[in-house]
């Protein structure tokens, strides 16, 4: 049995875009995912961050095959399931479970919470419905709530509870991964502390691997053991969680760390700040090469704009797409605009 | 945009199409022969086939179809009665205005009682005004026109006498076959029609305006015009009402489709001589021609406003204009 | 420097249909031109409906306020609506989170903009729609003479609170709220935003006063912050106090539970249980029965506000001087946050 749980090469996700008067037919595509590769180890915690439009949800989803890949090939368990039917996949559910963002949209209101978080074993026909009944009430308490809580409905419970619900219910099948989606984004801060802890309690008691899905970098590092950096659809870096905070490597994260506010008044004020100009691009028509070069610091014509960038080793299970990598951190704004390596050929 | 335009008159044309099709098919389907009815209960067997000859109703159904979607077109002729041989064409400009009158006119009223209302019941809910309104909502939507009509028509007509039962007065001046006409006659003769018309739809549109402002009002971008020191005059007019009343210009293209069914109800109680009585007389009298012009006039006229409505709707929202 | 904003024993209560929810139980706070204030609390703590009680733009219908508002020496609580209408727009502004859903979607942003300086001055359409593109080039929104007839849906989610921004700013207010301005935002946009409204408050030497839960942000833009918990204000100190030595124990657990880049502990401190319910708030110290100090005088009585160290730091928790300050040397120790290179 391999230590890669999941591996995925090339995906590709595209969303065509149509015109026409009686007839549609595509004109352009939005490449949300656009060739991402990358593995998890079984029992680690990959954490993939990015801002909007970066397609890290729409990765997540095609990973679960809730969405269909236009390209690429998911391993999952050493075994291809890109292209399983629906039959095939299914028993395949039971070992991949997800965990949304939205602790009100992605709970049932008319269902009772035993249903919900019952509702995997159900589908799944695993026990008897007495056997069932307990393995809910278990749940439930695995996930700090009441077990007697078993008949109320979502509508009473908090925002944090509600997403011990639904962690409660990616956990009825004995899953091998769960990917959450912003799990946490929608929460209070002491109350996403709260499932914080819980999610890396529970990835220790029960062997489970993550992949956990922020824009929040600070939230990201802290749960994961490696970090994976979207930008457009395109990886832009990975690295182990402190590697990635000590000495990042592509432009785009150093302007990820900046940008984060961090509470406490003296680091912040003497901070450099890459402050990036301008709104992230449009998806339908990315730039070219290097998708980030138009918002880049360290852009350099004829290059940047013309090679795009493959993602290069830089020590130990770190990885970068730059043609001019940043040579430490942290780095004043004048260094960060003019680069003394370069990795282009 | 312009996009919009042609995608949509392509579809109103294949609407078109394919409601004339379905209605043309319908009625030559049924079992009765249409020659037979054509030629009368004193036709003999002869008689008969020679009209079904003179009708074309020997030819194949979609050979009828084209000959009479020819003659649609280009010719603009909608056939000849089978009772009296009257031109279809005819029956329909006569019945058209009637029509018309009782459906635009009772939509202008409905909408001047069901605007002010809706508004008034939004911005005070739970008041004894809002509670008025949602019961002459209730009522309104379970009252059926013809019961609102007869009722109207005894009490107000017939008992207090204000106003006249049955009959229609053409707008212009008397035409052949009535004794009055001009436009206060006209209005007197259209009251109690009207009102039994609008109840159905104010009381809809009431609720339906109510729970759009109060919608409207509770959305962000009118807390932000309050921030920025607008009055409570100026937020109403340029924000809330604007906004929620875009989904009122859909819905009417919608009802003035369903109205001009519920017209036959109201003619008939009023004995007003529209396209909606003259076509349960074409049916009574198996008078397929007529049936079959009325219908396919309606559907014309339903298919154009609902285009005029779209595009309203375009000019009214820009988000429509944009995507 | 003399406060242009002085809130003084601020209340609002809401009549619901499950009873009266006190939204707002007394909060006080000033703040000076050219100063920004950071109010920092989660999801019921009543900061956003203190913003909303300053401007008076809740539901009167339903919302009942006491307390004090001045804005320069003069009281506007309770004054009536179209005096309030004169100061907002005017001399007090506010922001708010979302920028898709404050814009008005069918009408243009030029006009919306103009449509703040029409309300309050006597100029021509073509002045006010001049003095939109003026703003909209401050804010930093390219080809504003042609973005100035677009609409919302045609901004990014950044652009647009730019637009709110200038929107705000437009007649030159003294004292601007910001209602979590940046929350919907990517955190390279919040850099960005952050930084243009510093900008601006130097140039037009405003007050703010920040509504935000992310502690982070407080650090950065701060000078002074409030933290609100169950609708009053707990603990109140400039930043660099806050952060240096907080003295009630929801500011250890709101900084123990944020994860940071910058810290190598793996359990985060969490606060147990729930934000309270305002319709039924626990007795004595809102904050008791989640609070892990608290003793038996907490849920009797109420803390009043108490000065610490200097004139300041103000807070309401009932624990001995010493008693705290060894509490809060264990629980930075537990941060485990790495001393800055």
């Amino acid at each position: 049995m391999s230590d890669d749980l999941l591996v995925a090469e090339g995906v590709k996700k595209y969303f065509p875009i149509t015109q026409g008067i009686l007839l549609k037919h595509e004109v352009a595509s939005v490449k949300a995912v656009d060739d991402v590769s990358f593995t998890v180890k079984r029992g680690e915690t990959l954490g993939i961050v990015g801002e909007s439009g970066c397609g890290k949800s729409t990765l997540a989803r095609c990973l679960m095959r809730l969405l269909e890949p236009t390209g690429g090939k998911i391993v999952f368990d050493g075994r291809d399931i890109t292209t399983l039917d629906r039959s095939e996949m299914r028993p395949l559910r039971r070992e991949m479970m997800m965990v949304f963002q939205d602790p009100y949209a992605s709970l049932n209101g008319r269902k009772r919470v035993g249903f919900i978080v019952g509702e995997p074993l159900d589908v799944h026909g695993i026990g008897t419905d007495q056997e069932r009944k307990r393995r809910v009430q278990e749940l439930l308490e695995i996930v700090g709530l009441n077990p007697e809580h078993y008949n109320r409905f979502p509508h009473e419970f908090s925002g944090g509870q509600r997403q011990r619900i639904g962690i409660a219910r990616a956990l009825a099948v004995n899953p091998k991964l769960i990917v959450c989606d912003e799990p946490v984004s929608a929460l209070d801060v002491s109350v996403q502390a709260q499932i914080l802890n819980l999610l890396k309690d529970l990835q220790r008691e029960f062997g489970l691997t993550y992949v956990f899905i922020a824009h929040d970098l600070n939230v990201v590092r802290h749960i994961s053991n490696r970090v994976m950096v979207m930008y457009l659809g395109k990886v832009q870096e990975v690295a182990g969680g402190e590697d990635l905070y000590k000495h990042p490597r592509h432009p785009y994260t150093g302007a990820l760390l900046s940008a984060v506010p961090i509470p406490d008044p003296e680091l912040g004020k003497r901070r450099q700040a890459i402050v990036l100009e301008g709104d992230v691009p449009s998806p339908i028509n990315p730039p070219s090469a290097c998708r980030f070069h138009p918002r880049c610091p360290r852009f350099h014509e004829g290059v940047c704009d013309v090679e795009e960038p493959l993602l290069r080793p830089f020590g130990a299970g770190h990885e970068a797409a730059c043609h001019f990598p940043l040579e430490r951190w942290p780095m004043t704004a004048e260094e960060i605009r003019n680069p003394t390596e370069t990795v282009a050929r | 945009m312009f996009y919009f335009l042609v995608r949509r008159t392509l579809w109103a044309v294949a609407l078109f199409i394919a409601a004339t099709v379905i209605t043309y098919l319908i009625f030559y389907i049924i079992p009765a022969d249409p020659a037979k009815l054509a030629c009368g209960r004193a036709c003999t067997q002869q008689d008969v086939d020679r009209v079904r000859h003179f009708l074309h109703l020997d030819q194949p159904v979609w050979r009828q179809y084209l000959r009479f979607l020819w003659r649609l077109v280009y010719h603009q002729d909608l056939g000849r009665s089978f009772v009296n041989q009257q031109s279809v064409n005819q029956i329909v400009a006569g019945g058209a205005p009637v029509t018309a009158s009782l459906v635009f006119g009772g939509a202008v009223f409905w909408l001047l009682l069901s605007i002010p209302a809706g508004i008034y019941s939004a911005l005070k809910p739970r008041s004894i005004a809002d509670r008025a309104s949602m019961t002459f909502v209730l009522f309104g939507i379970s009252a059926h026109p013809v019961w609102i009509g007869l009722i109207l028509g005894y009490l107000v007509g017939f008992r207090l006498g204000w106003t006249p039962i049955a009959g229609y007065c053409d707008f212009f001046s008397p035409s052949f076959g009535s004794s009055c006409g001009g436009p206060v006659q006209w209005a007197y003769h259209m009251v109690l029609p009207w009102l039994t018309f609008m109840v159905l739809f104010a009381a809809l549109y009431v609720r339906l305006i109510r729970a759009n402002v109060m919608e409207t009002l509770s959305e962000d971008y009118v807390r932000t015009a309050r921030a920025k020191g607008a009055s409570e005059p100026r937020v109403m007019v340029q924000h809330v009402m604007r906004n929620s009343m875009l989904p009122v210009v859909t819905i009417l293209g919608m009802d003035i489709g369903l109205a001009l069914g519920g017209a036959i109800f109201t003619e008939s109680i009023f004995s007003l001589p529209g396209l909606g009585r003259r076509v349960i007389q074409a049916y009574n009298n198996n008078d397929l021609p007529v049936i079959v012009g009325i219908v396919v006039f309606s559907t014309i006229a339903i298919i154009l406003f609902n285009l005029i409505v779209d595009l309203l709707y375009a000019f009214l929202d820009p988000r429509i204009r944009l995507s | 420097m003399t406060a242009i904003l002085q809130v003084a024993d601020l209340k609002t209560s809401f009549r619901t249909d499950d009873g009266i929810v006190k939204a707002v139980d007394g909060v006080s706070f000033s703040v000076a031109k050219g100063q920004t204030l950071g109010i920092v609390g989660e999801s019921g703590s009543g900061k956003s409906v203190t913003s909303l009680t300053i401007m008076g733009l809740n539901d009167k219908r339903a919302a009942t306020s006491s307390g004090s508002v001045l804005l320069d020496g003069h009281e506007i609580l309770g004054v009536s609506t179209s005096e309030l209408q004169e100061i907002r727009g005017t001399r007090m502004a506010m922001i708010f989170q979302d920028p898709m859903t404050s814009l008005n979607p069918v009408k243009s942003i030029g006009w919306q903009l103009s449509e703040a300086v029409l309300v309050h001055k006597d100029v021509t359409k073509k002045a006010a729609r001049d003095r939109a593109i003026e703003l909209l080039e401050q804010v930093g929104i390219p080809n504003p003479e042609r973005r100035v007839d677009d609409y919302a849906p045609q901004f990014s989610g950044g652009m647009r609170q730019r637009v709110m921004i200038a929107m705000a700013l437009i007649n030159n207010p003294d004292v601007l709220i910001a209602d979590e301005p940046t929350t919907a935002l990517d955190v390279t946009t919040q850099a960005q935003i952050l930084r243009l409204m510093k900008r601006l408050q130097d140039e037009y030497n405003m007050a703010i006063i920040m509504i935000t839960h992310d502690l982070g942000v407080i650090a950065e833009v701060a000078d002074d912050v409030a933290v609100m918990y169950g609708g009053k204000v707990v603990e109140q100190a400039t930043v660099a106090e806050l952060f240096d030595s907080p003295q009630h124990p929801y500011t250890w657990g709101l900084l123990g539970s944020l994860p940071r880049l910058d810290s190598k502990a793996d359990r985060l401190e969490q606060i147990p249980g729930q934000p309270p319910s305002l319709l039924r708030p626990p007795s004595g110290c809102a904050f008791h029965p989640r609070c892990e100090f608290a003793f038996n005088r907490c849920p009797t009585e109420v803390p009043p506000l108490v000065k610490f160290g200097g004139p300041t730091h103000l807070h309401r928790c009932l624990l001995g001087d010493d008693t705290r300050q060894e509490a809060w040397a264990k629980k930075k120790a537990a941060m485990k946050v790495e001393a800055a290179a």
